[in-house]
């Protein structure tokens, strides 16, 4: 018998702005502890939060990304509890009113075993809200005591919460992967993982097909997309393991630990969690205005999934090559000042998903990292599309640009990398080798057809590579024919 | 000296009739007299206000002198003062030294007036008497076995007793008002948002406000042009025009209208008070007010609202007194649970942790929608009752308090008692309104009563106006306790 | 209305309040006394009212992006309980 899995997403992604959510010490990542702690940050009696603009403009831009309704009056509430990391006891939330409503994401999904196919599915996005971040516990600094660094105490988050719409680990990790691209291509969030910009709680439960949903355990801040598919994954396994052994599921918050692959609840709190929220009466409901939602929505660039589409629908790309290219803004952008100057979107496209993309992942470099501007990399692409030079003399181009920088057309005269493309100077060529190997040309006149790369291979070499090898393909099969 | 206006304080200032130095010992050495029996204040600095003194002397001798520039104010110890000892009553807190300045401090400083020290209140502001301190009772210098009412309890009986020329306070429910009723001195909540509340420690957010506490209609008018003005780092601070709270003050009162609420003169008002409020009725129109009965129906909700609406904010404000980065930590505790439950326990007194209890109850789960939501709703309807009745008076006026002070330990163990204590006060701060009291009298006990003169919506001006004309005509503000 | 022993000792450790028994069961008495004055607020119709939680109807006012704090750790910290090389410390935080 079969299982279902259910899965939802809340994602909290810190906003990249300047300074705090509500007050204006800065947020920048990796500071001395505690030296961006202004008063606010640390609480002190009576200090007062005041509310960051942009981090307002930032949850209002990604709620017209995702088509949500945009609150035209939220709310700021309090969630109740201590903890050493949370300075006032209690965290500015929103609540019943978030600034972000109901929305949907468009995720293409690679299932992750199997020869299944790619396959596009809508997520729905419930609600979007802002909110301040905790400072940072910092374990064993002293002999039996935790430390406490609020320099991230009030950062601003957009906490992004799914419908549980997601039924593999491949969908969540396609959600998660997709919501990661577009909150960094809006320019709302650095997404960096490492730094903690971009982390996921994942809610998992299962249930038999038809049956209500099932109790769910919520996985804690999974920060990075392999851990994610390995904590899902692990979980569910878990979960059907407990119910077909007659256990039951109760719902609990739990870790996932990379080094194991396990999961585990955490240390259950005494008491049941009651937050006891109530809206901030320091703060006045937030209003969004008419200019604002017109401001940002001017703002706002041509988001991924438009752009996949005008890939396909327009430059006549595989759906496979226009997500790849819309993997990142950075990719894209790139990709565009390519087909603009080069004008063959699928050469442009099969060199940066292929040979670009390759290089970057052995350098470990992102996008916006690459030592070979478009510019650059534009230079060299023209000269693939007129034929100046061969394949193998373009991968000979682009190494160089990427060690050494520099322009494609100085580099090609310096090697020499020009390809023949003579038409008199290739059926000569090919007269010699048709000459000296007789007998490998009675062979393949016999019905040997596969000596045929052997023959190219023959005329490459005497060409020193240069030969046009379409035109060097053409001259050799009339002339082997006989 | 001691007994004159802020004006004429200035005036004798500005025109090297005294220094401000000399100001501000010869009130110094009155506190260090006075002190030990009415412990009024809680820290003096003669160091630091002298040196201030100085300042304002030199800012004197330039010509550069603001209204308030040389004059020592007393400061309710609710107010972040950077470097001074800011307690709130607590012993949370009774080795706080604050590292920044409330806006009401800067606005004094800026206005070249002298901090003479940090006046005495109950606990976190919490309590009508000031006996909820943790530094000990306030004696009301009109009756050292009686209270001065609460929660600015030290800066009413500092007033009175002449131990400060001004001071400030801070109202959530009655806070400035009953104290100045019960202390015989004058006091004005502003409407809400008027006085930015940045710095100022928080009870209760969407109800505290501060104001100035002082002998005459006429000082609080010169206070408040100080203490007032749009602060950006409290976003419910009002964004209005810089006003001049003294400008109407000489007009006459003909024809002003004076709502009477009949639920202020029911039941549980004392007769000598109700007489006291009807003596100063007749006085206003002999000025040509002209009396309009009206009803604010739901003023006896005022008191459950309230005692929802506050506790719940409080519980909330008073959650980052926890011991980790300021404040007090208890000196044993086994883990970190501990750590929290013995540091708030040993630092919080007993009505503290009353209305922290309270508060957490009223917003846990499956309570909130009984309590908290149900009480502002209310809170609208008790808004909305004022509104109705503006568009009948100009002002509404009745008693302050229900009884004169009464003495202390009088109302000790019984908490309903002393809530039931703030029901004419407390409607004004649920609705936002501006609210304050003027001395009209002494109740049998030989204790001053308070008249309550409640405006409408910025109209703190008019109020002052109401208060003036009052003031010139009868002298109550200007009796003093004996023996000051 | 009364409040229960359990309801007290829940709200105590909510509030993060130390409380022996006696305490308890003296708060208790005193709560009950409290609410039974707030029960006075059950009785009232407020079917669409809206709950009012500011004094007056406005909006938030938004804060320009830009920094103005600057580090002023060892003040802050100069009056923190205890602290070790920048941070805050707290006995042990289990998770």
């Amino acid at each position: 018998m079969t299982w279902e899995i259910v899965i939802g997403l809340e994602v909290h992604t810190q906003l990249s702005t300047r300074t705090k959510i509500f007050s204006g010490a800065s947020t920048t990542y990796g500071a001395e502890p505690n030296t961006q702690a202004d008063a606010v940050s640390i609480a002190l009696p009576g200090v007062l939060p005041v509310l960051n603009k942009g981090a307002v403009e930032r949850a209002v831009k990604f709620g017209l990304a995702v088509g949500a309704h945009i609150a035209p009056r939220s709310v700021f509430a309090r969630k109740n509890y201590f903890y050493p990391d949370l300075p006032k006891g209690y965290q500015i939330s929103q609540f019943d009113l978030p600034v972000v409503g109901m929305g949907s994401l468009a995720i293409q999904v690679e299932p992750l075993s199997g020869n299944a196919k790619p396959y596009e599915k809508v997520v729905r996005i419930t609600r979007a809200h802002l909110e301040e971040d905790a400072g940072k516990s910092v374990h064993g600094a002293s002999q039996g005591m935790t430390g406490v660094d609020l320099n991230r105490a009030g950062t601003p988050l957009l906490e992004i919460v799914s419908e549980p719409d997601m039924c593999s680990a491949a969908e969540a990790v396609a959600y998660a992967k997709t919501l990661h691209n577009l909150v960094r291509w809006i320019g709302i969030s650095d997404g960096n993982m490492q730094e903690g910009s971009f982390r996921c709680d994942v809610n998992v439960s299962v249930r038999r097909p038809g049956e209500e949903l099932g109790t769910r355990r919520e996985i804690k801040n999974l920060n990075s997309f392999k851990y994610m598919q390995q904590a899902i994954d692990y979980e569910v396994q878990w979960q059907i393991d407990t119910l077909e052994n007659g256990g039951k599921i109760h719902q609990a918050t739990i870790l996932f630990n990379p080094d194991t692959g396990e999961t585990r609840a955490m240390r259950s709190k005494e008491d049941a969690h009651d937050y006891r929220y109530f809206p901030d009466p320091d703060l006045l409901p937030l209003d969004i205005t008419p200019e604002m939602l017109a401001a940002m929505r001017t703002e706002l660039p041509e988001l991924p999934e438009a752009r996949r589409t005008r890939y396909v629908n327009e430059l006549g790309l595989s759906a496979y090559d226009a997500a790849s290219l819309t993997s990142s803004r950075e990719m894209a952008d790139y990709f565009d000042t390519c087909v603009t100057s080069v004008g063959n979107a699928k050469l442009c496209a099969n060199w940066l998903i292929g040979e670009l993309s390759a290089q970057l992942n052995r350098d470990g470099l992102d996008m916006a990292q690459c030592p070979v501007s478009p510019q650059q990399m534009s230079g060299m692409l023209v000269r693939i599309a007129d034929n100046t030079i061969s394949n193998a003399g373009a991968k000979e181009v682009f190494r160089t640009l990427w060690a050494e920088g520099g322009d494609a057309d100085l580099i090609i005269d310096s090697k020499g990398l020009k390809q023949v493309s003579d038409s008199g100077a290739i059926e000569a060529l090919v007269d010699e080798i048709i000459t000296a190997n007789a007998d490998k040309v009675a062979e393949y006149r016999s019905g040997k057809d596969k000596l045929f790369g052997f023959f190219v291979g023959l005329a490459m070499k005497a060409s020193k590579g240069k030969a046009n090898p379409a035109q060097l393909n053409e001259v050799l099969l009339k002339k082997l024919a006989g | 000296m001691f007994n004159s206006s802020l004006s004429q304080l200035g005036a004798a200032l500005r025109a090297k009739k005294i220094s401000s130095v000399e100001l501000t010992q010869s009130y110094l050495d009155r506190i260090a007299t006075h002190n030990p029996v009415y412990n009024a204040y809680l820290t003096v600095d003669n160091k630091a206000s002298l040196a201030q003194a100085a300042i304002a002397d030199q800012l004197l001798a330039t010509g550069s002198a603001q209204a308030l520039t040389g004059i020592p104010i007393a400061q309710k110890d609710i107010f972040c003062a950077k470097g001074w000892r800011t307690t709130c009553g607590s012993k949370m807190l009774a080795d706080f030294i604050a590292p920044y300045d409330a806006h009401v401090i800067e606005q004094f400083n800026r206005a070249g007036a002298v901090n003479l020290g940090k006046t005495n209140m109950d606990e976190f502001a919490m309590g009508s008497s000031n006996e909820t301190s943790y530094f000990g009772p306030v004696r009301n210098p009109w009756n050292q076995n009686a209270v001065p009412g609460g929660s600015s309890g030290g800066a009413a009986s500092a007033v009175a007793a002449r131990l400060c020329a001004a001071a400030t306070g801070t109202d959530t429910g009655g806070s400035i008002r009953q104290p100045a009723a019960l202390c015989g001195i004058t006091g004005i909540k502003p409407t809400y948002g008027t006085v930015s509340r940045y710095g100022m420690i928080a009870f209760a957010s969407s109800l505290d406000q501060a104001g100035p506490m002082a002998r005459s209609a006429e000082d609080c008018a010169l206070m408040l042009n100080v203490m007032t003005g749009f602060d950006e780092r409290d976003s419910t601070s009002l964004q209005r025009e810089k006003e001049d709270y003294s400008r109407d003050l000489n007009k006459p009162l003909a024809g002003l209208r004076i709502g009477l609420p009949k639920e202020f003169f029911a039941e549980g008002l004392s007769a000598d008070v109700g007489a006291r409020v009807q003596e100063a009725i007749a006085e206003y129109r002999k000025l040509g007010a002209v009396i309009v009965g009206i009803s604010l129906p739901n003023t006896r909700l005022a008191v459950p609202v309230y005692y929802v609406l506050a506790p719940a904010e409080a519980s909330s404000n008073l959650s980052r007194f926890d011991g980790v980065r300021y404040g007090y930590r208890a000196p044993e505790y086994t883990d970190l649970a501990d750590m929290y439950e013995k540091s708030r326990s040993q630092g919080f007194g007993e009505e503290v942790k009353r209305r922290i209890m309270i508060g957490t109850y009223v917003l846990s789960h499956g309570y909130y929608d009984a309590y908290y939501l149900q009480a502002q709703k209310i809170r609208r309807l008790i808004a909305q009752d004022f509104t109705d009745a503006f568009k009948q008076c100009d002002v509404i006026m009745g008693p302050t308090s229900p009884s004169t002070a009464f003495n202390l330990g009088e109302k000790g163990d019984d908490p309903v008692q002393m809530y039931l204590s703030d029901i004419y006060t407390i409607a004004v701060n649920l609705a936002g309104l501006p609210g304050m009291s003027i001395p009209c009298g002494f109740g049998t006990n030989e204790m001053p009563v308070g008249l309550q003169i409640i405006g409408n919506y910025f109209d703190e001006a008019r109020m002052l106006n109401v208060a003036h004309q009052y003031q010139l005509a009868t002298d109550w503000h200007s009796r003093a306790p004996k023996g000051f | 209305m009364s409040l229960s022993t359990a309801d007290v000792q829940k709200v105590a450790r909510l509030a993060r309040l130390a409380m022996n028994d006696t305490e308890i069961e003296a708060a208790r008495t005193q709560l009950s006394g409290i609410f039974e004055l707030i029960a006075e607020m059950q009785a009232v119709d407020t079917a669409g009212i809206a709950p009012m939680s500011h004094a007056q109807d406005l909006s938030q006012r938004l804060r320009e992006d830009r920094v103005t704090e600057d580090n002023q750790r060892e003040l802050f910290q100069h009056i923190a309980p205890q602290v070790e090389d920048g941070l805050y410390l707290v006995p042990q935080v289990i998770e």
